[in-house]
């Protein structure tokens, strides 16, 4: 209990003084899981639109899958990004294992069905008179959806904010393709797991209450834009 | 040109008909009312004519132009149309950019934008909420901007359902002014939907009857109304006498029909021994004690059942040998101190009487 008590001390001393290595893993698992998270959605968007829009066959059964694709495992993830890209594999030659595009490719995977996902709910729950008021003025099928997409803006922002949000809190994949290497693939998840085993609670009780911070800093600003 | 041509139109949902071999034609520029009661189609109806949905059968052409199907048709013939709902659906918007919305999806440049929809609130008396957000609206401001949003593309046709049902007396007094200030000043057609027969009557020129899911009657205000072609009509548009009777004899136009015992004189064209049913309506009967010298042909003596009161007027039913329904100023059944009980006289012209053909 004393330990926990003197790392939350040290953890807040790590903080407060800006040290530089906090503040560099900090930093790098947010560029990393925004740069995921910006990738995801503009893949996602469109085919949630799609998938919305579209009566195909199988349409139910899709949306069922990406439902369950919401949990699963992030080391899947990374086992199914690792093959390709391990030296063997059939991207091997791009020599992108270990680095911090493994971990962005690793990352859009996890969460494009949790955004496409919630996408697809988020544009159900917009009225169907929204899109039909919009044909009768004269909208054509890209500017009703554009329109559509505009009514279910708030429940977008929060599908986004989810996938934020499982970016930057795994783990699994991070270690499995990003290798953890101190400055270059090192975020907040993969220190902590390193240095909880190594016994320097302070770092990672820091780096733990950070990424919190962080969280907590994006749904604020997300908010923020929600009320405007 | 007529601008919409509907021909045996016909649309089912789950096999069960919700409009049944529906002809109708709009000009340019006319003020259409769909009336009919609830439930008979109207808003599929207007859905159809406004290239929401496609019929199950039938044709509409629209300026010459075949627009059952076609969907690339379909959509530019959409964007000279346009329409207001029976509960408008505003965007999540300001309601100077839910009215721009028409207007931007037509590629028309922002200064062309903001002098149309400047004229389109003047219209409607809403300039002063351009910067609202439309939701946060009430029921008759949505249904003013709803309006402006649909007139501010110019259609040649704006539909309109039911304008005026979930608003309260004064909003609808406000919205019934505006469109018979588009009908004057705009060259656009009117095509409303509406279960008030005095509001089809109001802002109209021809009107429709809509009734058990087809167009029973299409006429001008004054051919439904005095004019009806068939019971059901005539029910309809609440014609409170109508009495089964023959038509027994005929000097040139001039008719005898047997109701019960009685004979009514009628001028009509209606051949000796057909079955008939005879409408009058009660404004039409004027009540006196005794038979006074008129020059109304018809004069039948009752004894009055009932008397109910209609704000300034009074509803009278006599019966003579049959039911008749009369109204009378409260001022004059004062003065004529009429009671339940007493005999009196009422009377009304030949030419007050309209006919139509009964089957059995």
């Amino acid at each position: 209990m004393e330990n926990l008590w003197q790392g939350l001390i040290k953890a807040l001393q790590l903080i407060i003084s800006l040290d530089p290595e906090v503040i560099q893993i900090a930093g790098r698992s947010l560029w990393i899981a925004a740069t995921s998270c910006i990738l995801a959605t503009i893949v996602c968007l469109p085919l949630g639109s799609i998938i919305h829009f579209n009566k195909f066959y199988g349409k139910r059964l899709l949306i069922n899958i990406l439902q369950t694709l919401y949990s699963v495992p992030t080391v899947a993830v990374g086992l199914f990004v690792f093959v390709f890209i391990s030296r063997a594999g059939p991207l091997g030659s791009l020599g992108i294992m270990f680095t911090p595009i493994a971990v962005i490719i690793g990352q859009v995977i996890l969460i494009t069905p949790v955004i496409t996902g919630l996408t697809v709910s988020a544009l159900s729950g917009v009225d169907k008179g929204i899109a039909e008021t919009a044909v009768s003025l004269g909208a054509n099928r890209l500017q009703k959806m554009i329109l559509v997409l505009r009514e279910a803006r708030y429940a977008i922002i929060s599908a986004v904010i989810m996938g934020f949000s499982r970016a930057v809190s795994e783990v699994g994949l991070s270690l499995m393709i990003g290798g953890n290497i101190k400055g270059f693939t090192r975020t907040i998840t993969t220190a902590i797991s390193l240095e909880t085993s190594k016994g320097n609670l302070e770092l990672s009780l820091a780096l733990g209450m950070i990424l919190i911070f962080l969280a907590l800093l994006v749904n604020i600003a997300f908010n923020q834009l929600q009320h405007r | 040109m007529t601008l919409i041509n509907v021909t045996k139109l016909t649309k089912e949902y789950d096999g069960q008909c919700i409009l049944k071999e529906i002809d109708l034609k709009i000009e340019r520029g006319e003020a259409f009312a769909l009336i009919g009661p609830t439930g008979t189609g109207k808003t599929t109806l207007i859905r159809l004519l406004d290239l929401l949905e496609e019929p199950t059968s039938g044709n509409i052409h629209f300026d010459g132009i075949d627009v059952t199907h076609n969907k690339q048709q379909r959509f530019e013939v959409r964007r000279r149309l346009s329409l207001v709902q029976q509960k408008p659906i505003v965007f999540d918007m300001s309601v100077y950019d839910n009215i721009a919305c028409g207007l931007k999806w037509r590629n028309e440049k922002s200064n062309v934008i903001e002098q149309k929809i400047n004229n389109a609130l003047a219209l409607v008396g809403m300039n002063e909420y351009q910067a609202r957000n439309a939701k946060t609206l009430s029921g008759g401001e949505t249904q003013r901007v709803a309006i402006a949003r649909a007139l501010v593309t110019e259609p040649e046709v704006m539909f309109l359902d039911e304008p005026t049902a979930n608003l309260d007396p004064n909003t609808t007094l406000k919205i019934e002014e505006i469109l018979a200030n588009i009908k004057q000043e705009k060259k656009t057609a009117l095509v409303m939907a509406t279960h008030d027969m005095s509001q089809g009557q109001r802002l109209a020129n021809r009107i429709g009857v809509l009734l058990d899911n087809r167009v029973m009657q299409v006429g001008s205000p004054n051919d439904i109304f005095c004019l009806p072609q068939s019971l059901d009509v005539a029910e309809f548009i609440g014609i409170e006498n109508i009495l089964p009777g023959v038509v027994t004899e005929r000097d040139s136009e001039l008719l005898t029909v047997k109701v019960n015992s009685h004979s009514l004189q009628v001028v009509s064209h209606r051949m000796v021994g057909e079955k008939v049913y005879v409408l009058i309506r009660p404004e039409d009967i004027t009540f006196a004690f005794s038979k006074e010298k008129s020059s109304a042909r018809n004069s039948l003596d009752g004894t009055i059942k009932r008397m109910t009161p209609l704000g300034t007027l009074v509803r009278i039913e006599i019966d003579c040998g049959f039911p008749l329904l009369g109204v009378v100023t409260r001022n004059s059944a004062e003065e004529l101190e009429f009671k339940i009980g007493k005999r009196i006289n009422a009377s009304f012209k030949a030419t007050a009487i309209h006919l139509i053909e009964r089957w059995y």
